[in-house]
C-alpha cells in the first residue's frame, strides 16, 4: 500500500508534549495564562460590584466601620493589613528568585526560594484568618453586616482561597523539586505556579488599596 | 500463547462502561457530551410541552401557577446551559482536533474533568425539581432570586456555578488546542471556519463566565448567609445583578450561536461544491461579533432607566453589520454553485431563512421606543426562539446529520431526515410566529394563564399545535438514530466529498486520529489532496488513517 505523496508522519509523543512544531510557548504554560485571564475577569467583577455600590451609596464607607481604615480605632487598625501586604509582596520576590534559580539549573536555590515563599504564604493566610477572627469577635463585623461586610469578606475571602490554591501549588512543586524533578530545561510547573503566585499578589495589592486605603 | 481463557461476556460489558467513564479520548468525551446534552434537551422539551399545553386554552388545566413558575425557568436553563452549550462543546470536542489534525485536545484529562463537572452541575440543576423547584426564571433577577424560599434555587445556583467552571476549563482547552496543536502548514487563516467560531466562542466564555460566577456566588451569599449585595435595605442594589448577569448574558447568546454559524459555514461550501465566499471577511466578522458582544449588555435593561440608551442602542445595531456580512457570504457561496440538498444542507438553508427572522426581530428590539413597548412580552419569547430553535437547534441538527457518518460510520436515513426537516421547519414557524402577534397584542411572558376575552386564544392554540409538531420531529430524529445504528457501518470515510481534515481519516477515527497528515496549503486541505493533479477529478481511495497499512 502506498502512502499518499508528501504526507507528514505524526509524532504523538512530542505533539502531546509541546504541540505541533517546536517553537512557541509550552502548552501547559499557555493553559495557565489563559486560566489567569479568566481569574482576572472574576476579580474584575468583584471590583466592579464594589465600585458600583460605593458610587451609589449615600455614605461610604458605612458608619461604624472605622476599624479598617487609617483612622483605625480597632485593635490593630491598619497595622495588620500593612504587615500582611508586606509579607505577600515579599513572597512574590522570593518566588521570582526561586524561578530564576531553576532557569539557571540551580535546584537547591530553587528549593530554598520555594520553601521561603511557602512559609510567607502560610503566614499571610494565618494572619488573614487572625484578622477575620478579630473583626468577628472584637468588632462584631461579619458577612451579614450590610453590603460593606458582604463585600469585604467576599473579596478578601476569595483572594484568600486563591492564596490557598497557590500554597498548594507551591507545596507540590517544592515536593517535586526536592525529588530533583526539575532542570533548567524542564520546569514548566514552576513557571506556571510562579505566574499564578504573581497574579495572586497583584490582586492583593489592588484589594489593599481599594479596601484599606481608598475605602 | 492464548492459554488464558477469554473473560466472560458480562465482565467485558462492565469493562466497556469503565472504559467510557475513565476515557480521556476527545472523541469519546465528545460523544458523551452530545448524548447527555440530548437527554437534557428531552427534559427541557417535555417542560416546553407542559408550558404549551397549559397555555393552549385559557384557564389553569394542568399545573398550578407555582409549578408553572418553576417550569418555564428550568425549561430555559435546560435548553441554554444543559443543551445548546454542551452540545456545541461536544461537537467541538469531537471535530476540532480532527479538523486541525491533532491527536487529541491539548489537555485530555482536563477535558474529561470538564465533562464530569458539567454532568454534576446538570444533575444539581435537575435535582432542584425535588426541592421545591426554582421559580426564578433563567435570568434569576434579584430580589426574586435572593428571597425565594425554595431550596431548589440554591441547587440551581450551585449547578450553574459548576457548569460555568466546566465551560471555563473547556474554553482554555479549546484555545490551547487551536493555538498550539494545528497541523504543520495550517496557519490561523487556514483553519476551518468551525474552528474559528469555536476559538471566538472560547474567548467569550473565558471572559464572561467568571463574571456571572461572581454574581451567582453573591446570590448564594445573599440567600444563605445574610449578604446584602442585591438587598437595598442593607445598602445593596438589585439592578446591579442585572448588570452582572447581562454582562455575561449577552456574550452568552453569541456563545450559543457562533459555533452554529461555524457549522453552517462548513456545510454550505461542501453541498455547493464551492469554497466559502470571503473566508477572511468571515473571520473578521466572527471576531467583530465577539468583541461587540461585550458592548451591548444593557440593551436588556432599557426599561430600568439606569442605562445610557443611545450607546447601547447604537452598538446593538452595529452588530447587525458583521452578521449581515455572514449572510452575504453564505448566499454568495451558494450563488452559482452545484447545489445538492441532502439533509445537512436543508437544515443549513432552513437556518439561513429562519435565523434572518430572528435577527430582524432583534434589530427591532434595538429601537428603544419599540423595546419599551414589547419588553417582557411574547415578542421577546418569539425572538429568542427564532434564534435558538431556528438558529442553534437547526444548526445542531445539521451538524448531527453531517458528522454522524464520521462519528458512527453510518449515514442517517435521508428520506426520514428530509421529512423530519420539513415537519420541524413548519412546526417551528407555527409555534413561534404567532408569538410575534401575541407580543404586539400585549401578552406578557411567564404567565400561566390569560383571560378568555383577551383575544389570544386562537394564536395560543396554534402555537401549542406547533409545539407538538416539533416534538414529533424530535421523535422522528430519535427513531432515525436508533434505526441507523442497527444497520451496517457502510458510510465510508468521506461520504459527502468534503474539504476538511476530519474526512481524511477513517469513520470513526482511530485513537490519536492520524498516522500522517497531508500538507496544509489552504483552508481546504482534503480538497487540495483530492484534486492535486488536475484540479477536477477526485483521486480514489485516499486515506490517511492507520487502517491503510504502513507508511512507505
Amino acid at each position: 500500500m502506498t502512502a499518499p505523496v508528501d504526507s507528514l508522519t505524526t509524532d504523538h509523543g512530542s505533539e502531546n508534549d509541546s504541540g505541533h512544531g517546536s517553537k512557541g510557548m509550552d502548552i501547559a504554560l499557555m493553559g495557565m495564562l489563559l486560566f489567569i485571564a479568566s481569574e482576572i475577569m472574576f476579580f474584575a467583577a468583584l471590583f466592579g460590584v464594589y465600585f458600583n455600590v460605593r458610587a451609589t451609596a449615600a455614605v461610604w464607607p458605612p458608619e461604624g466601620t472605622e476599624f479598617i481604615s487609617w483612622q483605625g480605632s480597632g485593635l490593630f487598625g491598619l497595622g495588620l493589613a500593612v504587615l500582611i501586604t508586606i509579607i505577600l509582596v515579599s513572597s512574590s520576590f522570593t518566588m521570582q528568585w526561586a524561578t530564576d534559580k531553576i532557569r539557571k539549573g540551580d535546584r537547591t536555590g530553587m528549593n530554598r526560594g520555594l520553601a521561603v515563599t511557602l512559609g510567607l504564604g502560610i503566614v499571610f493566610m494565618c494572619l488573614m484568618l487572625f484578622e477575620y477572627l478579630l473583626l468577628v469577635t472584637h468588632d462584631d463585623f461579619g458577612i451579614n453586616s450590610g453590603v460593606y461586610g458582604s463585600l469585604f469578606y467576599v473579596m478578601t475571602g476569595f483572594h484568600g482561597a486563591h492564596v490557598l490554591g497557590g500554597i498548594i501549588g507551591i507545596a507540590v512543586v517544592l515536593a517535586r523539586g526536592m525529588r530533583g524533578q526539575f532542570s533548567a530545561e524542564h520546569h514548566v510547573a514552576v513557571e506556571a505556579v510562579h505566574y499564578y503566585w504573581h497574579f495572586v499578589d497583584v490582586v492583593w495589592v489592588f484589594l489593599f488599596l481599594t479596601i484599606y486605603v481608598l475605602r | 500463547m492464548a492459554s488464558t481463557p477469554l473473560p466472560p461476556a458480562q465482565s467485558y460489558r462492565r469493562a466497556a462502561v469503565y472504559d467510557w467513564i475513565t476515557t480521556v479520548d476527545h472523541k469519546k468525551i465528545g460523544i458523551m457530551y452530545v448524548v447527555s446534552s440530548f437527554v437534557f434537551f428531552l427534559i427541557g422539551g417535555l417542560l416546553a410541552l407542559v408550558i404549551r399545553t397549559e397555555l393552549a386554552a385559557p384557564g389553569l388545566q394542568f399545573v398550578s401557577e407555582a409549578t408553572y413558575n418553576s417550569i418555564f425557568g428550568l425549561h430555559a436553563i435546560n435548553m441554554i446551559f444543559l443543551f445548546v452549550m454542551p452540545m456545541l462543546t461536544g461537537l467541538g470536542n469531537y471535530i476540532v482536533p480532527l479538523q486541525v489534525g491533532a491527536a487529541d485536545m491539548a489537555f485530555p484529562r482536563v477535558n474529561a474533568l470538564s465533562f464530569w463537572v458539567f454532568i454534576t452541575g446538570g444533575l444539581l440543576i435537575e435535582s432542584s425539581f425535588l426541592f421545591g423547584g426554582a421559580p426564578v426564571g433563567w435570568t434569576m433577577y434579584a430580589p426574586l432570586s435572593t428571597q425565594a424560599p425554595e431550596t431548589g434555587v440554591n441547587l440551581l445556583v450551585l449547578g450553574l456555578i459548576m457548569t460555568g467552571i466546566s465551560s471555563i476549563l473547556g474554553a482554555i482547552n479549546f484555545l490551547v488546542t487551536l493555538f498550539r496543536l494545528r497541523a504543520p502548514g495550517m496557519g490561523l487563516l487556514r483553519m476551518p471556519m468551525f474552528c474559528w467560531t469555536q476559538l471566538v466562542t472560547s474567548v467569550l466564555l473565558l471572559f464572561s463566565i467568571p463574571v456571572v460566577t461572581a454574581g451567582l456566588i453573591m446570590i448564594f451569599i445573599d440567600r444563605n448567609y445574610g449578604g446584602g449585595f442585591f438587598e437595598p435595605s442593607l445598602g445593596g442594589n438589585p439592578i446591579l445583578w442585572q448588570h452582572v448577569f447581562w454582562f455575561f448574558g449577552h456574550p452568552e447568546v453569541y456563545i450559543l450561536i457562533l459555533p452554529a454559524f461555524g457549522i453552517v459555514s462548513e456545510i454550505i461550501p461542501v453541498f455547493s461544491r464551492k469554497p466559502l465566499f470571503g473566508y477572511r471577511a468571515f473571520v473578521i466578522a466572527t471576531a467583530s461579533i465577539g468583541a461587540l458582544g461585550f458592548t451591548v449588555w444593557a440593551h436588556h435593561m432599557f426599561t430600568t432607566g439606569a442605562v445610557y440608551l443611545p450607546f447601547f442602542s447604537f452598538f446593538t445595531f452595529l452588530i447587525a453589520v458583521p452578521t449581515g456580512i455572514k449572510f452575504f457570504n453564505w448566499l454568495a457561496t451558494m450563488w452559482g454553485g452545484k447545489l445538492t440538498f441532502d439533509t445537512p444542507m436543508l437544515y443549513a438553508c432552513g437556518f439561513i431563512a429562519l435565523f434572518l427572522i430572528g435577527g430582524l426581530d432583534g434589530a427591532f428590539l434595538a429601537v428603544v421606543p419599540f423595546d419599551f413597548m414589547v419588553q417582557d412580552t411574547y415578542w421577546v419569547v418569539s425572538h429568542i426562539h427564532y434564534v435558538l430553535v431556528a438558529g442553534s437547534l437547526f444548526a445542531i441538527l445539521a451538524a448531527l446529520f453531517y458528522w454522524f457518518p464520521k462519528m458512527s460510520g453510518r449515514k442517517l436515513d435521508e428520506r426520514l431526515g428530509k421529512a423530519q426537516f420539513w415537519l420541524l421547519f413548519v412546526g417551528t414557524n407555527v409555534t413561534f410566529f404567532p408569538q410575534h402577534m401575541l407580543g404586539l397584542d400585549g401578552m406578557i411572558r411567564r404567565i400561566a394563564d390569560y383571560s378568555a376575552n383577551a383575544g389570544w386564544t386562537e394564536l395560543n392554540f396554534t402555537s401549542s399545535v406547533g409545539a407538538f409538531m416539533i416534538a414529533g420531529a424530535v421523535l422522528m430524529f430519535m427513531w432515525n438514530v436508533f434505526a441507523t445504528m442497527r444497520g451496517p457501518a457502510d458510510a465510508g470515510d468521506d461520504p459527502w466529498d468534503a474539504n476538511t481534515l476530519e474526512w481524511a481519516t477513517t469513520s470513526p477515527p482511530p485513537v490519536y486520529n492520524f498516522d500522517h497528515l497531508p500538507p496544509v496549503r489552504s483552508e481546504r486541505p482534503l480538497f487540495d489532496l483530492k484534486h492535486r493533479d488536475d484540479g477536477h477529478a477526485p483521486v480514489a481511495a485516499i486515506s490517511l488513517s492507520v487502517t491503510e497499512g504502513p507508511v512507505q
